[in-house]
């Protein structure tokens, strides 16, 4: 236990020294929750759009200060002619343009029908597609509400309700991606790197010379970055519920516990990239694709796995991450308890325990 | 399998890894207290016959004993026995000079009183009293070797093992250092030293030299240079080495 104690001790030492890795390290989770909160976001909001009315009546006057007094449009840009709105989209300044014909009310009024036109920026087609959702949306809400007076023979209402994410807010997926991505990145590559840099020294011959045993070794080492992982995840955990309002709506014990588990099964696979490597650079080489990518690609966190095709789908299931990141989602956002991710945890639990065998077995044959 | 006054002792041991045999059925003794000089080219399998009298590697056949434990059965009881110190500089330089001689005297599990009592001791000797909080790395090379010995034989072990400890130091420092190890020796630790300085080979008490995985020779450096009709232990190795069908790597 002595002999424990004051490696984990020098463990820590080692940490403290390098202020820069503390830095980082700690720093990181919260740059990233504060960069996808604010920053990086597929809402869309405030889009700056222009106007064609060669209507000019009551209706379009309406329709318009409806797309304007919405949160998602900017009206910026009154245009006249065609190749103005071309010139306006080429130079960027507007993503989206609304084109009313002429006698719109009129032909509202008469026909029962009127057509506006509208043309997106589909140079980066989700947002083209958001924007053209939202302003038909505003549209037919302002038909609902002008034909309230009149009797239609037909209609079929669409109410919609958006469960555990009402606001529809980018947070509420993100918390658990960056969670998985931060205690994926600490643990991996930190543990793998520290391994491997006493190999680089020569200390981790001296130490395996010593009567402490290899796997009391692994496990000192690991040690430190679990204790940071929690730290992490706390800061993480508190940042979104008190800076992002995402609120936490299962069980934080049950949460902190899946985090854990999630953390350990990536220590395991930093301890099984140490023992097959024998510099810094390609241990971090190995970390990065072997386990950042994956987690960014296949997490589900980014790109929605059930569109990938086959093959992508069968492979992600061998990212831990992905099993992860569900079962955050299912216990922080929806409120689920263990009844509901308890699959998945065995899951983790399973790669958690194939990983520490594979490498302690590994770390075994290199000492014969 | 050992007398009392032997701290080594090893009778055909053979490592093989696959077709290759690294080491060829190597048989020698070290007395206790010995300096004993483990000589050979590079490749020649010194590093593989320490790492398996470490309790590193197991042996493929043989016999070894070292400090009266069996290298196949008691590697646990041979490790708490021995120091051991590589040719790559082993302490940790972003740590200060008491952390370090802490942390290696933790992993040995020595009780705080002995590790505070020693390290007062030990500053003294090595005139480190002003350093102890400074961080390794600042020290020079020469301070830094001479810790690291000490911090090697801090839990008084029978026997140490340096794999050429004095790699890349200057003539003066190395000298010192080799002070330090006849201190040792004297006190009755048995050093078992790697090395390829030939006039370090002639501090040595007695040196085998290892050619192609077998030791061609073994006595004290003056009788081997008699052996050889030679003026130097320089003269003796290449004579031998040259023999070397392998190729150094």
């Amino acid at each position: 236990m002595k002999q424990f104690v004051s490696f984990v001790k020098k463990e820590f030492y080692h940490i403290a020294r390098d202020k820069r890795t503390v830095f980082i390290l700690l720093g990181m989770p919260i740059m990233q929750i504060l960069i996808f909160g604010f920053a990086l976001t597929n809402e869309v909001k405030n889009s700056q759009i222009a106007i064609f009315d060669q209507s000019n009546d009551l209706a379009t006057h309406a329709l318009r200060s409806e797309l304007n007094a919405s949160r998602y449009f900017d009206v910026v840009q009154d245009v006249h002619a065609y190749p103005e709105i071309e010139a306006a989209f080429k130079k960027g300044k507007i993503k989206l343009a609304v084109i009313f014909p002429e006698n719109f009310a009129n032909d509202l009024d008469h026909f029962n029908a009127a057509q506006v036109q509208l043309i997106a920026d589909a140079s980066d087609p989700n947002v083209a597609n958001t924007l053209t959702n939202y302003a038909t949306a505003i549209i037919l809400d302002y038909q609902d509400r002008i034909t309230n007076n009149r009797r239609l023979p037909y209609t079929i209402k669409t109410e919609m309700r958006m469960l555990y994410n009402p606001q529809l807010k980018g947070a509420y997926s993100f918390v658990p991606g960056v969670m998985a991505m931060v205690l994926m990145l600490v643990c991996t590559l930190m543990t793998a790197i520290t391994i491997v840099r006493e190999k680089e020294l020569g200390t981790m011959e001296i130490m395996l010379v010593s009567p402490m045993q290899p796997f009391k070794i692994v496990v000192a080492k690991a040690v430190p970055y679990l204790l940071l992982s929690i730290v992490n995840v706390t800061s993480i955990l508190l940042l979104s519920v008190f800076v992002l309002d995402v609120p936490i709506n299962g069980s934080l014990l049950l949460l902190i516990f899946e985090s854990i588990l999630f953390t350990l099964t990536c220590l395991a696979f930093g301890l099984l990239i140490s023992t097959g490597t024998d510099s810094q650079q390609t241990a971090m080489f190995i970390a990065l694709t072997g386990m950042f990518l994956p987690t960014v690609m296949l997490s589900g966190f980014m790109f929605p796995i059930e569109n990938m095709p086959l093959p992508l789908r069968i492979i992600s299931n061998i990212v831990p991450a992905k099993w992860f990141y569900y079962i955050v989602k299912e216990v922080m956002i929806k409120g689920l308890g263990i009844a509901a991710v308890w699959k998945e945890t065995l899951i983790l639990t399973g790669m958690l325990l194939f990983l520490l065998a594979l490498s302690i077995r590994k770390f075994k044959i290199r000492l014969a | 399998m050992t007398t009392n006054n032997i701290a080594i002792q090893a009778v055909e041991l053979t490592k093989r890894f696959g077709e290759f045999t690294a080491v060829d059925g190597i048989s020698f003794e070290v007395k206790k207290g010995e300096i004993f000089g483990f000589l050979g080219a590079n490749g020649a399998g010194k590093t593989t016959a320490m790492r398996m009298l470490c309790g590193l590697s197991m042996p493929t056949s043989g016999k070894a004993a070292v400090a009266g434990f069996d290298v196949f059965k008691q590697t646990e009881q041979i490790k708490r026995s021995i120091g051991y110190m590589s040719q790559k500089f082993s302490l940790y330089e972003d740590l200060t000079v008491k952390e370090n001689i802490r942390f290696y005297a933790g992993i040995y599990g020595k009780s705080d009183a002995f590790i505070k009592e020693k390290t007062a001791f030990l500053l003294k000797e090595l005139h480190l009293e002003g350093e102890t909080n400074k961080l390794v790395r600042s020290l020079p090379l020469g301070w830094k070797q001479k810790l690291a010995f000490s911090v090697a034989i801090f839990h008084e072990p029978e026997i140490v093992f340096l794999d050429e400890p004095t790699g890349g130091v200057d003539p003066v420092t190395r000298r010192e250092f080799w002070n330090m190890i006849y201190q040792a020796a004297e006190s009755g630790i048995t050093i078992f030293v790697t090395t390829h300085y030939m006039d370090e080979a002639e501090y040595c008490n007695r040196v085998s030299i290892m050619v192609d995985g077998r030791i061609d020779a073994l006595d004290t450096p003056a009788q081997l240079k008699k052996t050889f009709e030679v003026n130097s232990m320089d003269e003796v190795f290449l004579k031998l080495a040259r023999k070397a069908k392998r190729s150094t790597d």
